[in-house]
């Protein structure tokens, strides 16, 4: 396994390696390449269909298909996917509960260079606020060959938002995942940090930053967006009494708010999140955008201690 | 099809106008002028074309029916409660909070829905996607569809069809109500899809035009779909909006108002009086 691999990467190979099962249709919307299901497509070209650029017939195509009995993985960029396919995957995917996987891959601002609206930093907003719709954000290529695996015996709608940049590996082959429930890497006693996507590796230097304050902090990757394990965040708020969130993606109504509202409803403890500040993206390279933008370790640390003086 | 087949078509078509009258009436809402022009077509395809049982509404051979102009949800459930899929009586339960007669088509609460729509143009894209499981599964079920003619206007449809013609999709049959009238008035004046059989044969479809009332044309366009191989199949009906009641024909204001009592007793009251005609016949 290379030392760092992008989940779009993962993807392609996890349904290429799982894609003996004959329900599965892979579609696509003129970005095999870079969404990866080319992989698919070598290993099984009689079912891998390519939609063109018509991104709501897709979605509309995939639900047809599912009423049929096919296990659909639809695929195009996040930004796509979930702003101009929206109504598709409301109306047609989720309202009749249907069994459409929408491989959503180059979310948030490490697209980097194609800018703004290539950006989708409000994609886990839109997709958590449907009924019926489990969303998943893996952070390596290990949770996403778990993602694929877990969509793939769901039955239902799944959003996997999937990214351009290469991660490093933070899960193992004995990592246990379960869908819906997040994955402890780090206990504490101080502070909880609660991250998914590329944002875990950022927790993770966080909590090492902390340790060198004297700060004892706890990790969380919660993959499954939604349903979301409100046992762990729970248990990370009586244990820890103050949580900061880190997500690549808008803080209003994305994954941070899905943690506050478990919080607020069940153990109100303060909630500190670091997140794109209701603001567009930009063009320029993914790691000097990350860094402007606040999403790096330095941050997830300094929110952290303002969570714990608000003690 | 003989004229006794035709008699009873007819028979069974006015059957189904008068569950729509009755229907939009009790709710007080709905799409009666749509349900009005279609009802022919409807009729012809599920009592004499469609393999469809109601003992096994999801049987996975099945003929499929998507209603693309969701908002036609009143036929398309008088059809069905005609057919046998669920009690007549239902029908007057239409749009009620507690009934599970939805305004537009829930393939999850009602037997015999093959896709849930009201969105337009996403019934027609899921059409291309049951044909699509269908060629790769080796069926030879087919896929037919309701379109109205307004609904041409969404991007969508050329999007689908561009895709049924690409996939060669010869199993998916559909139909497009031309009544010439939208909510805002004729179509013309609102956003002009014309010519439309024009637009579909430049997109690779096999089309054909019919009268939308009568049987002989519409046997013979959905047998000549049939024979058809390698393109997917249009059929554009003619049709006038709010067929069968005199005072609703060809008039938009009844694309989605429901009749007032007073109105449903002399809608009833024609369409009883034709069903007579018929019986004399």
């Amino acid at each position: 396994m290379a030392d760092k691999i992008a989940t779009r990467v993962a993807y392609g190979e996890a349904l290429a390696a799982m894609g003996s099962d004959e329900r599965i249709v892979v579609l696509d919307a003129d970005l095999s390449k870079s969404t990866k299901t080319d992989v698919f497509k070598k290993k099984y070209p009689e079912r891998h269909f390519n939609m063109g650029i018509a991104e709501g017939n897709m979605m509309a195509v995939a639900a047809g298909l599912a009423t049929c009995g096919k296990i659909v993985f639809a695929s195009t960029f996040a930004i796509f996917a979930s702003g101009r396919a929206c109504e598709q995957v409301r109306n047609s995917i989720c309202y009749p509960n249907l069994n459409v996987k929408i491989g959503a891959t180059h979310a948030g601002i490490s697209v980097g260079e194609d800018g703004a609206s290539h950006q989708a930093i409000e994609d886990i907003a839109i997709m958590r606020a449907l009924p019926n719709m489990t969303v998943i954000s893996p952070c390596d290529s290990y949770s996403t060959a778990f993602a694929v695996k877990a969509a793939i015996e769901h039955d239902g709608p799944v959003y996997l938002r999937l990214g351009r940049l290469n991660v490093p590996v933070i899960h193992n082959e004995n990592t246990k995942f379960e869908l819906g429930k997040g994955v402890l890497l780090k206990d504490g006693t101080d502070v909880s940090i609660i991250a998914n996507g590329l944002m875990v590796q950022y927790a993770l230097e966080a909590a090492k930053l902390l340790e060198q304050e004297g700060v004892n902090a706890r990790v969380i990757d919660i993959h499954t967006v939604k349903p979301i394990d409100r046992e762990i965040i729970i248990k990370a708020a009586k244990e820890t009494g103050c949580i900061v969130t880190a997500e690549e993606h808008t803080i209003v109504g994305g994954f941070g708010s899905a943690v506050a509202e478990v919080v607020c409803s069940e153990y109100p403890v303060p909630v500190k999140m670091v997140g794109i500040e209701d603001e567009f993206g930009k063009s320029g390279n993914p790691y000097e955008l990350l860094e402007l933008y606040g999403l790096t370790a330095k941050n997830i640390a300094a929110k952290a201690i303002e969570a714990m003086q608000m003690l | 099809m003989d004229q006794k087949e035709i008699l009873s078509l007819k028979k069974t078509a006015t059957n189904i106008r008068k569950g729509i009258i009755e229907a939009t009436t009790a709710a007080g809402s709905g799409h009666p002028g749509g349900s009005l022009s279609i009802t022919d077509v409807m009729t012809y395809l599920y009592f004499k074309e469609m393999k469809v049982d109601v003992n096994q509404p999801k049987n996975p051979d099945r003929d499929r029916f998507v209603m693309s102009k969701g908002h036609c949800a009143p036929v398309l459930y008088s059809t069905l409660a005609e057919k046998g899929f669920f009690p007549k009586e239902d029908l007057v339960t239409l749009r009620k909070t507690d009934s599970y007669l939805e305004g537009h088509p829930n393939m999850n609460t009602v037997p015999g829905v093959d896709m849930s729509t009201g969105s337009l143009a996403q019934g027609f894209s899921a059409a291309v996607g049951m044909a699509l499981a269908g060629k790769i599964d080796k069926k030879d079920y087919r896929v037919f569809v309701g379109m109205g003619d307004g609904e041409l206007e969404e991007g969508q449809v050329w999007e689908a069809a561009m895709a049924a013609a690409h996939y060669k999709l010869d199993n998916l049959i559909c139909f497009v109500d031309y009544n010439g009238l939208q909510i805002d008035g004729k179509i013309t004046d609102v956003m002009n899809p014309e010519p439309i059989a024009d637009k579909f044969k430049a997109f690779g479809w096999y089309v054909q035009s019919i009268d939308a009332h009568d049987y002989e044309q519409i046997e013979k366009a959905v047998e000549n779909a049939k024979q058809n191989k390698g393109r997917p199949n249009m059929i554009v009906c003619h049709s006038i909006k709010g067929k069968g009641v005199s005072f609703m024909e060809n008039q938009a204001g009844w694309h989605g108002v429901a009749p007032k009592p007073e109105e449903r007793d002399r809608a009833i009251a024609e369409l009883n009086d034709y069903l007579a005609s018929l019986d004399a016949e």
